[in-house]
């Protein structure tokens, strides 16, 4: 069988994710990785919660000292914003309209890389205040849990830049659709766990 | 590997196809504005409350803020990871072990730390 066949519209399969025995493999692998990758942040934000604003005598940080609302605004904007540009890419994959994928899982990529700027410079002024990785159980776990979800995006970017220079000349068929839907499952998911991060880490963090 | 079999719709189900795209296409977009709506009620009343506005207490505000958050992650899931379309039983199954773990295990340590 080839898989670089050529296809028009007219032709591409309804569900080119799962076109084929190998992309129907990687979806129901993808989702049982996305299920081991939930109780992986689970166990996170269960340390989290359980060592918040935790640390040796005199330690002077607390979430509500720390933490500021407007740059989490900003992060959170980002990140959900590239949610909808990459189910934009999905729905020109289901088109057969390779040029406009590209184009919007680019954008995907740009949002992320913005992101994960803000979180490094969030994190470099936390260290400069002097709330270090070992500081206290508090910020070890904050930053365990934090920069976890933080390398999944800069993970989830090598992925997406990998995808799209690599295929760039192939153009889209169903050999690399079901990469690029799974790109597209993998970064909701990130965004599925920042939604958690942002409410549970600061928002109830500024409450206290 | 069998063969992939080469379908070609006819105009008809090509349109139709088309159709449910862009109505698949209009739902996501009326559930990211739904997002958008949601994080920024989120943020607002943790300012009001931070601003000691009268009725944003912290036990008001912490339920709502958790109860914002699964709607969203329910939006995300099931509009934007497609599990509303058709196939995703074992996808379901998955994530939904992940979910009740995750559930669990975040619950038992609170529970430890709070006893």
């Amino acid at each position: 069988m080839d898989l670089n066949k050529k296809f028009t519209p007219e032709t591409w399969p309804e569900n080119p994710e799962k076109a084929t025995l190998e992309a129907k493999n990687k979806f129901v692998g993808f989702w049982l990785f996305l299920g081991g990758e939930t109780v992986l942040f689970a166990t996170l934000f269960a340390t989290y919660l359980a060592l918040k604003n935790k640390g040796p005598s005199g330690f002077e940080f607390t979430t509500q000292g720390l933490f500021e609302l407007p740059l989490v605004l900003v992060m959170t904007m980002l990140l959900l914003t590239s949610s909808l540009t990459s189910v934009y890419a999905m729905y020109h994959l289901k088109n057969y309209d390779f040029k406009k994928m590209q184009l919007w899982l680019a954008i995907t990529a740009l949002l992320g890389l913005g992101f994960l700027m803000l979180e490094v410079y969030e994190f470099v002024h936390y260290v400069s205040l002097g709330f270090t990785y070992d500081n206290s159980a508090f910020s070890s776990s904050f930053y365990t849990l934090v920069g976890t979800h933080g390398f999944h995006v800069a993970i989830g970017l090598v992925w997406i830049t990998l995808l799209i220079f690599r295929n760039a000349k192939r153009g889209l068929n169903l050999y690399n659709a079901p990469k690029y839907y799974t790109f597209s499952l993998y970064w909701h998911f990130i965004d599925v766990v920042w939604v958690f991060i942002f409410t549970v880490v600061y928002l109830m963090g500024v409450i206290g | 590997m069998a063969d992939i079999q080469v379908y070609k719709k006819s105009p008809a189900e090509f349109e139709l196809g088309q159709r449910r795209a862009k109505s698949a296409m209009r739902n996501q977009i009326m559930m990211f504005s739904l997002m958008i709506f949601l994080t920024l009620i989120s943020f607002t009343m943790v300012t009001a409350y931070q601003a000691d506005v009268a009725g944003f207490s912290k036990f008001f505000v912490i339920p709502a803020l958790l109860l914002f958050a699964v709607v969203q992650i329910a939006l995300q899931l099931y509009y934007f990871m497609h599990m509303n379309e058709k196939g995703h039983g074992i996808p379901q199954m998955f994530l939904y072990t992940g979910l009740m773990l995750g559930l669990l295990i975040p619950l038992t340590f609170v529970t430890i730390v709070w006893w």
